[in-house]
């Protein structure tokens, strides 16, 4: 029969049946439901295998501290592991498994671990995977890791949308539980922004758990009235369903909102959103969390928090047995025994340790004052107990309390250690709380219900009145004062009956015991040694149990043995949360140059540079290598003329008077006398005295320059400049901006390329080598009065020219290039051609910029003035930097012209064997020269501008190649430079 | 992080690039002596490792780009001061 143990009423809705289906098995639950709650009904108390033992588990609690009902949810791709089954919400098709075991759930076939446990006790891996050494990476390791774990991962990509979202409000309050729910309300009559968030899809907390009434009517009634009121105010933000995962500074607080229901119906929506609230101030009303108590065997499904047994009878509809048995040291447990027998299920006994007298009347059940449960029995499902006079009591289910512990996790979050109360024989926060957060309620240690509500109440019109909002008078909630008394109870003599405390790392009392034995004094060691409390639910039920426990076996205070503390997240947070929509293709912003599109009709194949996509060449039909591409593009921009989009280079525009000054204190050479209409190569250093950069600046006017960059480091040279500017020298007359993105660049190069340009360039700009020489820079008109900006540099070694237009005109540009240039049989070359030129040329580019080089390295030491400060200058003349024998750059050719040589191999004397201490320098890069016919490269050699016309060896050991090659100059082609002035 | 920019408010930290120590401004004038190596070293490589407030840089690069010199507590990450860098600058008398 489905739905076996569900009873009437509850916050369930009983008219609207959910089908879902859990190791395979379909089975219903109603809307409103958690899964834990449908398997409940469906009288599955045995959900999942322990982490280390694989001892058979169940349900222990209904909420975000549950340590066993941890499952895999969904499959295929959409499988997520380790899902509390206590806070996900019932959904039609749900498909749960449970997860760490062999075999069937019922008959694991890793459950001999739980009879090896004498071998596995605290710190098992240090001591008994010992010997032989060199089985525990081959044998040991695999073996344990094999058969501990939780859940297993799809190993799919995940296919869920995530989003993140940012909000901001005067005051978050944390939890909407009755303190939360008070302090909201006066908070927000104030008219201050409010969010209240809370982790449960139904906000109430407890009040939908419990049977007490407020203001004459049921607690959850209260509640839904209290929440409906909120959502009706505009000042308030309600967040139902989130969790505050953690606390950051200056008040932002991470939040994870689940909104998997609305993502089911629509793939594109999130499934969840990382939320960064940004809040004046915070309440925290998180409530508290009920503590189990160390005792024989204490792990059987069926044995659950007392609390929880509530909560699925009075929320859930669910009896948990049918022959209930309660067991306490504080009041709240019979609190238990009383709403069971008011919802007709049948409590068997109370037991109390605590020799007191009875504190209620429990119809039926047998009362033991003073005596406590040693044991019990019933592997799968839980049958009888054993109390500590002897008797036994035949039970399927033991509600256990051993007090309740304040949920200060998040008071924790900038390294508050929370206190002792002996009070509620718990710890409550210290004062040292997140700045601009206030703590209260049950989560600040306020037990009493009548007393928080009061608590929450005001704190929201203080912090409200903090805020300098005016709080109209009102006053908080009525709900009858109910007492709570709470007598410590870490546990009793189990002999050799196993006492659990952790239940999701499988740490027992003998464990910690075990640990205390063997020396480890400090609670932060115990935990480490033990794993207590480092499960993925951080030990919210276990951590202060196990610190009883310890205190007991050190015979110290609690106040003595101290705490350990929480770390964000609060509960386990998806790491496709973090990600965001950045993902794939989003992982960063796409920058397209303006010939974009242009390329993409040629077919360009692409390459990413510093997120600009680059056309790398430019294949035509026919050509089934790269290299075909690239030398063709070589051999015809040599020998005619070819366009190349250099719009990815930094640009940076420079107005003031005292640029020339500011640039001289920037570059390593002179730019003070740079003549307007002249651009001039500059090389630009790193404090420390390596390279940082090069590139060419213009002087357009008296006060106007134009820099460019190399597009790698376009961003960091602009933050550079902006730092020597405000911090060094501020009071230059010196302003800049980027303007990369705001010109569209072009290099044309090649013999042809002046008649070229000089068929779009208006006739009233005359570019003539006399008019417009080598190294000019000018704005001029083309196309009939569109403006542009004319420089004459070169990377190819050719005749060569960069013209700039505004972005706008880039695509234009292009096009007009292209269709001018077919008399002249002109070419597009992308990068890799470029990079063949400037080898060919010699020129130092980024695997020569590696920040190790200095500009001696890079044979520009001439160009460094003596005559003034620079950046770089006074560290760069160090002795170790001006030595001969550092590795400096020339060019390499194989000796056998049909050779290989490849960029990394190492350069080695010609009869020495490969070792670091026979290393001598390396190759930086390297191509094929279509003009000179075999590869040639540049790299770095010790000695080497010293060493040219040496043969030495270019060795790659991981590619097998090892050649002769001759050290020359990096000057492959015109070393003169006699093209570049025709 | 929110770091309380001088002329803009409160902007998360995520908009800034952090650079280092604010002594960073403090480079020295003297290039043309000997005697500055040691001074050039000690600017470039030398730094005070605070437990408390520590006057650092940071750059408002999706932002202003203003340079900024954030008094931050290192212990408690409490941000007392925030002042432009070339006020900063200024104050200890650099200018060309």
């Amino acid at each position: 029969m489905s739905q076996l143990n569900r009873i009437k009423g509850g916050l369930v809705n009983q008219k609207k049946s959910i089908s879902f289906t859990f190791n395979g098995q379909i089975l219903t639950g109603f809307e409103g439901d958690t899964l834990a709650s449908a398997l409940l009904a469906n009288n599955k108390k045995l959900v999942g295998r322990s982490f280390k033992y694989h001892r058979p588990r169940g349900i222990v609690t209904a909420g975000s501290e549950e340590p066993n009902a941890i499952m895999e949810i969904g499959n295929g791709a959409y499988k997520e592991p380790n899902t509390k089954a206590t806070i996900t919400q019932l959904y039609n098709g749900l498909e749960a498994n449970s997860q760490n075991h062999r075999g069937p759930l019922g008959f694991d076939l890793m459950a001999i671990t739980d009879f090896l446990s004498p071998l596995l006790g605290a710190g098992f891996y240090y001591k008994t995977f010992m010997w032989p050494k060199a089985f525990w990476e081959k044998f040991y390791e695999p073996a344990i890791r094999n058969a501990a774990g939780l859940g297993t991962l799809s190993t799919e990509a995940d296919p869920d949308t995530y989003d993140k979202g940012f909000r901001y409000c005067d005051i978050l309050i944390i939890g909407a539980g009755a303190t939360g729910l008070s302090a909201a309300i006066t908070a927000a009559s104030s008219g201050a922004k409010v969010i209240l968030a809370d982790e449960d899809f139904l906000m109430g907390g407890r009040l939908n758990t419990e049977s007490m009434k407020i203001d004459g009517g049921s607690g959850s009634k209260w509640a839904k009235n209290t929440v409906a009121a909120l959502s009706a105010m505009e000042n308030v933000t309600l967040m139902s369903d989130t969790t505050i995962f953690g606390v950051y500074d200056h008040g932002i607080y991470g939040a994870i909102e689940n909104r998997s229901s609305e993502a089911r119906e629509d793939k594109d929506k999130p499934r969840q959103v990382n939320w960064r609230i940004y809040a004046k101030r915070s309440i925290l009303c998180a409530g508290a969390i009920e503590r189990s108590i160390a005792f024989g065997n204490n792990d059987r499904p069926g044995i659950m928090l007392a609390s929880a047994v509530r909560s699925y009878a009075n929320r859930f509809a669910v009896a948990t047995g049918d022959k209930v048995s309660v067991y306490t040291n504080n009041d709240d447990g019979w609190a238990t025994a009383r709403d069971l027998v008011l919802k007709n299920i049948r409590v068997v006994a109370v037991i109390d340790s605590r020799s007191i007298s009875p504190v209620l009347r429990v119809p039926g059940a047998e009362i033991f004052m003073g005596t406590d449960v040693v044991d019990t029995k019933g592997r799968r499902a839980l049958k009888s107990i054993k109390l500590s006079n002897g008797k036994t009591i035949d039970t399927d289910c033991l509600a256990v309390s051993g007090g309740w512990n304040p949920n200060l996790h998040l008071t924790c979050h900038h390294r508050g250690i929370p206190k002792w109360n002996g009070e509620i024989a718990s710890f409550i926060p210290d004062k040292a709380n997140p700045p601009g957060m206030t703590v209260a309620g049950r989560a600040k240690g306020t037990m009493v219900l009548s007393d928080a509500i009061i608590e929450g109440h005001n704190e929201g019109a203080s912090v409200a009145s903090d805020l300098g909002y005016k709080v109209k008078k009102s006053d908080p909630s009525e709900t009858p004062s109910v007492s709570y008394s709470v007598t410590a109870n870490w546990g009793v003599p189990s002999g050799k009956n196993r006492a659990w405390v952790d239940l999701q790392n499988d740490v027992t009392a003998k464990d910690i015991k075990l640990a205390n034995q063997e020396g480890f004094k400090s609670v932060e060691h115990v935990k480490r040694y033990t794993t207590l409390g480092m499960a993925t639910d951080q030990g919210k039920t276990a951590n202060v149990l196990g610190i009883g426990i310890m205190a007991d076996n050190m015979g110290q205070t609690m106040e003595e043995t101290g705490t350990t503390i929480f770390r964000p997240p609060y509960s386990p947070v998806a790491i496709g949360a973090f990600a965001g929509r950045r993902r794939g293709m989003e992982f960063y912003p796409t920058r397209y140059t303006p010939s974009h599109k242009w390329s993409v009709e040629q077919n360009a194949i692409f390459v990413e540079v510093g997120m600009w996509y680059r056309s790398q060449w430019f294949p035509l039909p026919g050509e089934t290598h790269w290299r075909e591409s690239v030398d063709r593009e070589v051999k015809q921009t040599r020998a005619s003329v070819g366009i190349c989009d250099v719009t990815t280079l930094g640009k940076i525009d420079i107005k003031g008077s005292d640029v020339s000054e500011f640039l001289n204190k920037v570059y390593v050479n002179a730019f003070a006398k740079v003549p307007v209409g002249k651009t001039r190569y500059g090389l630009m250093l790193r404090e420390d005295g390596m390279v940082m950069d090069d590139g060419t600046t213009a002087r357009l006017s008296e006060n106007h320059f134009v820099m460019t960059t190399t597009t790698a480091n376009a961003v960091n040279v602009y933050r550079h400049l902006q730092f020597c500017h405000q911090c060094l020298w501020p009071d230059l007359d010196v302003h800049m901006i980027s303007v990369t993105e705001q010109f569209a660049q072009y290099a044309v190069a090649g013999p042809n390329s002046r008649k070229l340009l000089q068929k779009v360039i208006d006739s009233d700009c005359d570019i003539s080598n006399e008019a417009f020489p080598y190294m000019a820079a000018g704005e001029i008109t083309l196309c009939g009065g569109i403006p542009a900006r004319l420089f004459r540099i070169s990377f190819s070694g050719e005749l060569a020219y960069e013209i700039a237009v505004q972005t706008r005109y880039g695509d234009s540009l292009m096009r007009v290039l292209m269709e001018a240039g077919e008399e002249f049989n002109v070419v597009p070359y992308g990068t890799e051609a470029l990079g063949v030129m400037r080898i060919e040329k010699g020129h130092a580019a980024g695997p020569e910029l590696n920040g190790q080089t200095s500009a001696y390295d890079l044979g520009m030491g001439g160009m460094v003035s003596g005559k003034k400060d620079f950046i770089g200058y006074k560290l760069g003349l160090r002795e170790d930097l001006l030595r001969d024998d550092r590795m400096q750059m020339v060019g390499f050719k194989p000796v056998n012209a049909q050779d290989l040589l490849q960029a990394g191999s190492h350069l080695l004397n010609l009869r020495d064997k490969p070792s670091t201490e026979t290393d001598q320098g390396w190759i930086s890069s390297c191509i094929y020269s279509p003009i000179l016919g075999h590869y040639i490269g540049i790299g770095f050699i010790k000695s080497g501008h010293s060493r040219k016309g040496e043969f030495v060896r270019a060795v790659d050991l991981v590619r097998g190649n090892d050649i002769e090659v001759e050290v020359c100059s990096p000057h492959f082609v015109d070393p003169e430079g006699e093209r570049l002035r025709v | 992080m929110i770091i309380n920019h001088p002329l803009l408010g409160p902007r998360d930290s995520e908009e800034f690039v952090y650079l280092g120590a604010a002594d960073l401004i403090n480079r020295p004038n003297n290039w043309e002596q000997d005697a500055s190596a040691e001074d050039f070293y000690q600017y470039q490589y030398i730094r005070e490792n605070i437990a408390g407030d520590h006057r650092e840089l940071w750059y408002h690069e999706q932002g202003d780009q203003s340079w900024l010199v954030v008094t931050r507590n290192t212990l408690s990450h409490e941000i007392i001061n925030v002042e432009l860098a070339q006020d900063v600058s200024r104050g200890i008398g650099r200018g060309k």
